[in-house]
């Protein structure tokens, strides 16, 4: 092997370079790991102590250093349109999160009975993944559009009362992101039930079925609490998206009606971009990233935990 | 007997049946706005309004795609979405390739050349991974400010490869992991080098992961909306911002074939990757989600 061709002639003068290069050797994987840990370092952890500091001042057009307490997230509280955005969040990510699992999971066991083109039909399933959030946004703002879209098309086909105009309406467009969200994100749940089905183990099934279990039933009780681990880091992913979700709402609803469909994402940008609230948008920014890490705490212990065991 | 084993057969042929109704109907649901979106795209915008969304063009037309890509307005400009998608194609190749290369190298010391603390490094670079970018917005625009790249390409390249460095890192870790360390620690009692044994013995054995990582990273970046919106100006701006102040632009009639169309074009470089390597966009999605 040519590997070893250039150091296996140890010669007399070598030694002293040897241990030399030894060390050089030792410290280069940290070398190379330094800037990513700086990086982090700085543009994560850092960042994020800098802005809950921003969110501790009164910040307005320029981030200012004028220390304010917790003033700006009294009134976050005391702000309508955060709660609007917050009960929008819990709505659209419950809904969201509800509909991808049970679509997904049926899907998939649906997908799971030696399907004939079982590849097209997944292939069709997940590509809407491979998609922005703002080609998603435009697509369903077309289709949902009361005058021209699937409201239109369905009242042409003579029911003249049919009514699809949650677009426009204040109560109804928290859930048109839902529909979309769920468009795009539910074939990628379908694909993680699928590699879990797969994943386990036949004589399980085949025991289950010489005691006369019906198909239902296996699954019922055979299948699917075996699936309770890729249930957990769906529900994880899920809900990441959601708290996450930001283009989808600029390119759907804009936020509208009014603010009736802001969450707290599009609520963050725009005062921290466009109203000139930099305190407010921080402490806004604060509360996602506790919301993410409420969520993401018990996720990452359990990863940990069972990655050391296994 | 006989007339049980029939009715059975009758019974499990209908419920097939059922089965791949209910499998094309979820087909249906899953294209109908991909069909719609290419419909109108080549729909002329006279029959627009007269028509239905499913209602094929009787004079199909590409004129909405040649408007979107040249002549559109976004905002204040009107030169279509073209320079935009090029905007995107300077942003991406060279954050992918620059974020896939560190990470590379990043898997391979964190796993290879294990050392006291290595775990906890990995474990805290995984954060970014997780946290909402809402929280390093603003600190990111002064910083950008101060580098001198607010608003330009470079900027947009930085940011992506800083935000992508921990996906990455994540997926070459995992997958060196896997790799046998026994070739490794031949090499490295031969006298090989920390390059060298990444050269000859890591980097020929990677090409699937690259392939995950490369995907991962093109169809994050190019779909980015909210680093695009914060820190680009109007001749910096990627696709998907483009497409949005095109679609939100209100001069004169809406035209939702242009729209549809530059939507289609917005669309379609991460569509032709899914459609070609499927597999390992699967893949990369998975990653980290699902143990093994």
């Amino acid at each position: 092997m040519s590997l070893s061709s250039s150091a296996a002639r140890p010669t007399a003068g070598s030694t002293a370079r040897r241990s030399h290069s030894g060390l050089l050797q030792a410290w280069l994987p940290k070398l190379v790991l330094a800037p990513s840990a700086a990086i982090s370092l700085f543009f994560v952890y850092g960042f994020m102590l800098w802005t809950f500091v921003l969110s501790l001042t009164n910040s307005r057009m320029l981030p200012s250093y004028e220390f304010v307490g917790f003033a700006q997230y009294a009134r976050l509280m005391a702000n309508d349109r955060w709660w609007v955005a917050s009960t929008n969040l819990v709505v659209f990510g419950g809904l969201f999160v509800a509909i991808c699992l049970a679509l997904g999971l049926v899907l998939a066991i649906l997908l799971d009975q030696r399907i004939r083109q079982e590849g097209a039909l997944r292939t069709i399933y997940l590509y809407p993944m491979a998609l922005s959030f703002i080609v998603t946004g435009v697509v369903w703002k077309w289709l949902l559009n009361p005058g021209l879209g699937i409201q239109a098309m369905v009242r042409s086909w003579g029911f003249e009362n049919f009514r699809f105009d949650w677009l426009v309406d204040p109560d109804m467009a928290v859930y048109t992101l839902v529909i979309a969200a769920v468009w795009q994100a539910s074939g990628f749940v379908m694909a993680l039930f699928l590699a879990g089905l797969r994943g386990i183990d036949d004589s399980i099934l085949k025991a289950a079925q010489l005691d006369g279990a019906s198909l239902p039933r296996i699954y019922w009780r055979v299948v699917i609490p075996c699936l309770r681990p890729v249930v957990f880091s769906a529900v994880m992913i899920l809900s990441h998206i959601a708290i996450k979700s930001f283009d989808l709402v600029v390119a759907l609803t804009g936020g509208g009606p009014g603010y009736a469909s802001d969450l707290p994402a599009t609520f963050m940008y725009a005062h921290a971009f466009t109203r000139a609230q930099i305190g407010l948008g921080s402490a806004s920014a604060m509360l996602m990233l506790g919301g993410v890490l409420a969520i993401l705490i018990p996720y990452l212990y359990s990863e940990l935990r069972s990655r050391r065991h296994g | 007997m006989d007339n049980v084993i029939r009715r059975r057969t009758l019974g499990a042929r209908l419920g097939r049946a059922m089965l791949y109704a209910v499998l094309l109907l979820a087909a249906l649901f899953y294209l109908l706005p991909l069909a719609v979106m290419l419909i109108t795209s080549v729909k002329p915008l006279a029959e627009i309004t007269p028509g239905t969304l499913l209602s094929l063009p009787r004079e199909p037309t590409l004129v909405p795609w040649v408007k979107a890509w040249g002549e559109a307005c976004t905002g204040m400009r009107c030169e279509g979405i073209g320079v935009y998608f090029f905007n995107s194609i300077a942003i991406v190749v060279p954050a992918v390739l620059i974020s896939t290369a560190i990470g590379a190298l990043n898997g391979y010391a964190l796993t290879k050349w294990r050392f006291k603390g290595s775990e906890l490094l990995f474990a805290l670079m995984l954060f970014g991974c997780f946290i909402p970018f809402q929280v390093v917005l603003l600190p990111m625009a002064q910083t950008l400010g101060w580098l001198g790249l607010s608003s330009s390409r470079a900027g947009l390249i930085l940011v992506h490869v800083i935000f992508g460095i921990a996906f990455t890192t994540l997926f070459f870790r995992n997958f060196y992991v896997a790799v046998p360390t026994e070739l490794v620690s031949a090499a490295k009692l031969d006298g090989a080098g920390f390059f060298r044994i990444f050269w000859r013995i890591l980097l020929p054995v990677s090409a699937p992961i690259i392939v995950v990582s490369v995907i991962w990273q093109f169809t994050q970046i190019w779909n980015d909306f909210l680093f695009g919106v914060a820190f680009s100006a109007h001749n910096t701006q990627p696709v998907t911002v483009a497409l949005n102040n095109l679609v939100n632009t209100s001069t004169g009639a809406r035209e939702y074939n242009v729209d549809m169309a530059a939507a289609m074009i917005a669309a379609l470089p991460t569509l032709i990757v899914y459609v070609l390597a499927g597999k390992y966009f699967v893949r990369g999605l998975t990653a980290g989600s699902v143990k093994g």
